[in-house]
């Protein structure tokens, strides 16, 4: 089966993903399209971070389908995922970069310049050759950014990016992934902050139980939600 | 005693040719056999600790298990493989440097393999995602995270090194204690001892022992270095 060029659009088709003792997702279909970013959102344990994952083609599905541009195979290189708490692998910020770009098959004679330039649009140009464990939370997030961009994906995941981060590292955050965006990279991005989504999202998705409550266009959800769920978690009422 | 341990002290500070042959004997043998087993070991250790197939908890019990090897049955085993009448008796290597070499790296490479799977495991529970996300192959993740531990193993080195070094049963059967030829620090401790000259072999001991600590703070040195200026 050939490996498509682009993984978009993501087709969700009746999925489900159970793990012993629960269902993560539960027959879910849902469609992730090329153009605005698409926010994730819902309480802690409702499948976002799965939903992510399968996405990607890190987990598969228990049952239903999941198909990339209509092909089953997922197309691993042309997508990347940033996590909650992302891994610093024990070199330099360049050092991880060279990494990511190195395993993306950029040539040896290419990295050194692709390394700063990365570094550069993410503002941790400065600190290149600082041991990336010793940046501080929000330089990591940058940093892992700057790593899943060396795959110059189509499609990026990032899972809940600025949950830890203080308000002046959320924002430097949002900012480099608002450019991301408009280099016309898919951005699906799992959030529990409903500011964040309105913000960065022009789709959303609401969760609950591994199961999809709401999604559409995010200031539809955001001014006149169509499910009572979907109001009530705008209202910060709990999901039970 | 006070006279030995005196005549040991001599033969350090004076240089003492033959001293320094057996010092140097030594630690040729048990670095090669360290670093063989580490060349060996260590890509083993990680391949182990990244592969689940049958059969595979049975191979960590008897790995572990194998860090616990009696040094007299290793050299037992290896005499009899390297025998005229063994199957590598071809290649004349008993009573050399080489069949000692041979013994001690039998006995480091499970202990390097079983520390190195450990660190690796780890290591692996904490990169899979990240590695898995940016589809690393088999052989990449290895590499990776050999590299990546790579402070971690030193530890592991050391302990190599440190049985190699203080090992006397293995290679006392497959070297024979020749002097001038396969005689180390070991070996040489155990014969003055039997000839109940146990000042010197104490003095002998005590120099073996600052090898170690000295070969250990190398090594802590070098770790701490790297850990400052790379991690």
């Amino acid at each position: 089966m050939p490996i498509p060029t682009t993984p978009l659009p993501i087709t969700f088709d009746d999925v489900s993903v159970h793990a012993p003792g629960s269902r993560l997702l539960d027959g879910i279909s849902l469609s992730l399209t090329a153009g605005e970013a698409t926010a994730v959102i819902g309480p802690n344990g409702s499948g976002k971070t799965t939903l992510l994952r399968t996405a990607m083609g890190l987990v598969a599905p228990t049952a239903g389908h999941i198909s990339w541009a209509a092909q089953a195979a997922a197309p691993i290189s042309r997508m990347a995922l940033v996590s909650q708490r992302p891994v610093m692998l024990r070199r330099s910020c360049a050092g991880n970069v060279r990494y990511a770009l190195a395993r993306a098959g950029l040539p040896w004679r290419q990295r050194q310049q692709r390394t700063t330039e990365l570094l550069a649009l993410v503002g941790l140009k400065q600190v290149a050759a600082r041991p990336a464990r010793r940046l501080s939370g929000g330089e990591q997030q940058r940093l892992a950014l700057a790593r899943a961009l060396a795959r110059e994906p189509q499609a990026l995941f990032l899972d809940e990016p600025t949950s830890s981060l203080d308000p002046a590292a959320t924002r430097d955050v949002e900012d480099l992934v608002r450019t991301i965006i408009a280099r016309g990279v898919k951005v699906v991005l799992a959030t529990h902050d409903l500011g964040e989504a309105r913000r960065l999202a022009g789709k959303i998705v609401l969760l609950n139980a591994g199961s999809v409550v709401e999604s559409g266009p995010c200031e539809d959800f955001f001014t006149a939600p169509r499910t009572a769920a979907g109001a009530r978690f705008l209202n910060g009422e709990l999901l039970v | 005693m006070g006279a030995g341990a005196g005549s040991a002290l001599h033969l350090v500070l004076s240089g003492d040719p033959e001293l320094f042959a057996v010092v140097r004997l030594s630690l040729e043998i048990s670095l090669g056999a360290t670093v063989l087993a580490a060349l060996i070991g260590a890509p083993l250790g990680a391949l182990i600790a990244l592969t689940r197939f049958p059969g595979r908890g049975f191979i960590l019990v008897l790995l572990n298990a194998l860090m616990g090897l009696p040094p007299v049955l290793v050299g037992l085993v290896v005499y009899l493989t390297l025998s005229r009448s063994g199957p590598l008796g071809a290649l004349g290597w008993l009573f050399t440097p080489t069949a000692m070499a041979a013994a001690q790296t039998v006995l480091v490479l499970p202990i390097i393999a079983a520390l190195t799977r450990q660190h690796i495991e780890d290591l692996w529970s904490e990169y899979r995602d990240e590695l898995l996300a940016m589809n690393v192959g088999r052989l990449g993740r290895v590499a990776t995270l050999l590299w990546d531990a790579r402070f971690s193993l030193v530890t592991t080195l050391l302990a190599g090194f440190g049985r190699a070094a203080a090992e006397v049963g293995a290679i006392i059967i497959v070297g024979g204690n020749i002097q001038g030829y396969t005689r180390t620090m070991t070996t040489a401790i155990a014969l003055e001892t039997s000839k109940g000259n146990l000042a010197l072999a104490l003095g002998l001991g005590t120099v073996l022992l600052v090898i170690i600590v000295l070969v250990n703070a190398l090594a802590w040195a070098a770790r701490r270095t790297g850990e400052r200026y790379a991690t």
